[in-house]
């Protein structure tokens, strides 16, 4: 059968496979042309290379950057899922005063344009004299990435039967016994798939790094420096290849253990049924 | 303490909010007894259940256990352990650790927990189950399950939430008398919470009637069937005929009373519901099985009264009578077992009903 008319008969499918092409091709590109050899990127390409992966290894502000750029991550998904996992319980099994209204306070972020974030935060931190440091990044992160965290560990409270903790307590355990012993190990896949998916969130983030980072550049950062000067470029995309792999990677190994912890405790296996 | 008290409930009152879900409960409940809650949703069993166990605080009254006051008491510093309605078995652990769960908190080496887990389990017929994972059960099993690490705790007293109602029928009945059974051996005192009469009759020793927050009647089944104290309690324990009747004359030793359908009788003084008064009397209760239909002319009973089938259905080994009683406005039920040579009566079927004064109970 003719290929047009297949499509054009199966509209929904087409509509399905263009949109897809056009969300994943130009992800694509970026190992492409990491790995040819010419300095301009456009097409025909010339050759393989591994050079610019070579250049990547030689740049030390680069390293600095990567560095800044992990811890940053990487102490804003504990904190943000700290937080979490307490601002989530609370929504989830209390009623308090004015509950709606934290609720939203604490979701605002997530529809908040990050430039506004980004320079009333900065407006602020200059007004109490803090100076810009990676913490001062930090800060920033957690605000932006809690409303992630809050959803995701919100959802596994509820999953959770609240007899649950009762036939703990029942059973003679002290309330801390029965956090560690029931309910830590039956949200532990909400707080891995936060974790994750704060980490991904902090480590990628510009628009708010840009502002509120001072000598220490993040990695978002570190390459927008980079993109002025059109002979970093494939050593930009080489970069760009291996955070895409990396993202690729977390997110498989997230959700097969989700996956494997949704199956220990029977319950079904959906593919986002962890996230969000 | 009364002699053998191991629950104490006085005065009890609960509210939540602006609903109130119990008031003014008193009861006592034996020790080794088999106690039930009985009760229409929403009557309040599960809140009383709750506070006998320390998940909620009573807003009025004291709830004691053993001789102690409870107030102030969390669930896990007292001497009772519950089997949930959902179970609540933990998903992430295997059936073995759920049931040795509670173990973990007392002095006791692994072997100790271990011997004591396999016991439980064998106790309630899961020997072997040990290793399984919680998932893998079915509900009778995760029943089972559940009672066993109750049970693993040596509580003085076991609630359980209508540990039933999620099992079909069959399975129902069967765990009702294992139940009973295991209780009976063990000589624990076992309060279950159900809105089923006919499962309370059959486990209980004793059952509590609760309507509204409120205990209507507390007494063994028989009693419960044969005497209760309300057309309430009446209609919700098996099926009661209502008609009306009036008592004609008293003394401290019998009364007479006037039933337009039935005809006049004679009753024991004690025949009246305690703290009620004869001239309150409006209504006489007769349960189906009391009433008989004289198949042939050489039965009797005690009284007879002439009446009209309207309608029959077939049980198997019972048949539902509807009869209009010649002085009556509604039909009453009869109940008849099936047994050789009676043969299922026809509507129009003219009938002698026979009854007795026993079995006549007194309503205001
Ligand atoms: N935590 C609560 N907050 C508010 N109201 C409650 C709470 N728990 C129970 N109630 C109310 O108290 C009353 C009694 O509830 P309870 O759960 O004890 O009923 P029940 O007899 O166990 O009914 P069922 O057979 O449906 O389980 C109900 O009106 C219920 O709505
Ligand atoms: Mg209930």
């Amino acid at each position: 059968m003719n290929v047009t008319r297949f499509l054009s008969r199966n509209w929904l499918v087409s509509y399905a496979v263009v949109y897809m092409v056009l969300l994943y091709l130009p992800a694509l590109l970026l190992p492409l042309f990491a790995f040819n050899s010419s300095t301009i990127i456009a097409f025909p390409l010339k050759g393989f290379t591994l050079e610019w992966f070579g250049v990547l290894i030689e740049t030390k502000a680069l390293h600095k950057a990567v560095q800044n750029s992990l811890i940053i991550a990487l102490i804003t998904s504990a904190i943000s899922t700290l937080l979490g996992i307490l601002g989530a319980r609370a929504i989830v099994r209390f009623r308090f005063p004015l509950k709606r209204g934290i609720v939203g306070l604490i979701m605002v972020p997530l529809i908040l344009p990050e430039i506004i974030v980004g320079v009333s935060l900065l407006v602020l931190l200059m007004q109490i004299g803090i100076s810009l440091s990676i913490w001062t990044v930090i800060a920033g992160h957690v605000l932006i990435c809690l409303p992630f965290s809050v959803a995701i560990l919100s959802s596994a409270f509820q999953g959770l039967d609240p007899s649950l903790e009762e036939a703990s307590m029942d059973l003679g355990e002290t309330r801390f016994g029965t956090f560690r012993r029931v309910i830590f190990p039956l949200i532990l896949p909400g707080i891995i798939s936060s974790m994750l998916i704060t980490f991904t969130i902090s480590l990628d983030e510009f628009i708010i790094a840009f502002f509120l980072t001072g000598t220490d550049v993040t990695l978002p950062v570190y390459i927008w420096g980079q993109m002025r000067f059109p002979a970093k470029l494939p050593s930009i995309m080489a970069l760009g290849t291996i955070l895409l792999l990396l993202s690729i990677f977390l997110l498989v190994l997230g959700e097969l253990f989700r996956r494997r912890s949704a199956r220990r405790q029977g319950k079904s296996t959906s593919p986002t049924g962890g996230l969000v | 303490m009364s002699e053998n008290a191991i629950i104490e409930i006085e005065d009890v009152s609960k509210s939540f909010g602006s609903v109130t879900a119990l008031s003014g409960v008193d009861a006592i409940i034996r020790e080794g007894e088999f106690f039930s809650l009985l009760g229409p949703s929403g009557c309040g069993k599960t809140t009383l259940l709750r506070l006998i166990a320390g998940f909620d605080e009573p807003t009025g009254g004291t709830v004691s256990i053993a001789g102690e006051p409870m107030a102030g008491k969390p669930a896990n510093m007292r001497p009772t352990n519950m089997v949930f309605q959902s179970y609540a078995i933990f998903p992430h652990l295997s059936v073995g650790e759920n049931v040795g769960y509670g173990l973990k908190k007392k002095k006791m080496s692994r072997q100790e927990i271990a011997d004591e887990v396999t016991r439980a389990l064998a106790m309630v017929d899961l020997a072997g189950y040990g290793d399984r994972a919680a998932h893998e059960l079915s509900g009778g099993q995760r029943q089972r399950v559940a009672l066993a690490r109750a049970l693993v705790m040596k509580p003085k007293v076991v609630l359980l939430d209508e540990p039933l109602s999620a099992l079909d029928k069959k399975l129902r009945e069967q765990m009702q008398i294992e139940l009973r059974q295991l209780q009976k051996q063990i000589g624990i005192t076992f309060i279950l919470v159900t809105h089923d009469q006919e499962e309370a009759l059959i486990m209980s020793d004793r059952i509590a009637v609760l309507f509204e927050g409120e205990i209507a009647q507390l007494d063994t089944p028989e009693a419960l069937y044969r005497r209760p104290v309300n057309k309430r309690v009446a209609s919700f324990i098996g099926v009661m005929n209502f008609m009306p009747a009036t008592v004609t004359a008293s003394s401290d030793t019998a009364m007479s009373v006037n039933i337009p359908s039935l005809g006049q009788v004679d009753l024991r003084a004690d025949q009246l519901p305690e703290g009620l008064n004869p001239a309150a009397v409006d209504t006489i209760g007769v349960r189906p099985e009391m009433l008989t239909i004289l198949f042939d002319e050489s039965e009797t009973a005690e009284r007879e009264a002439p009446g009209e089938v309207t309608s029959a259905s077939y049980c198997g080994d019972m048949t539902y009578y509807s009869v209009l009683l010649a002085q009556a406005d509604e039909p009453v039920t009869i109940s008849m077992r099936n047994t050789t040579g009676r043969s299922i009566l026809t509507p129009g079927t003219q009938v002698r009903v026979g009854w007795g004064h026993e079995s006549v109970v007194l309503f205001d």
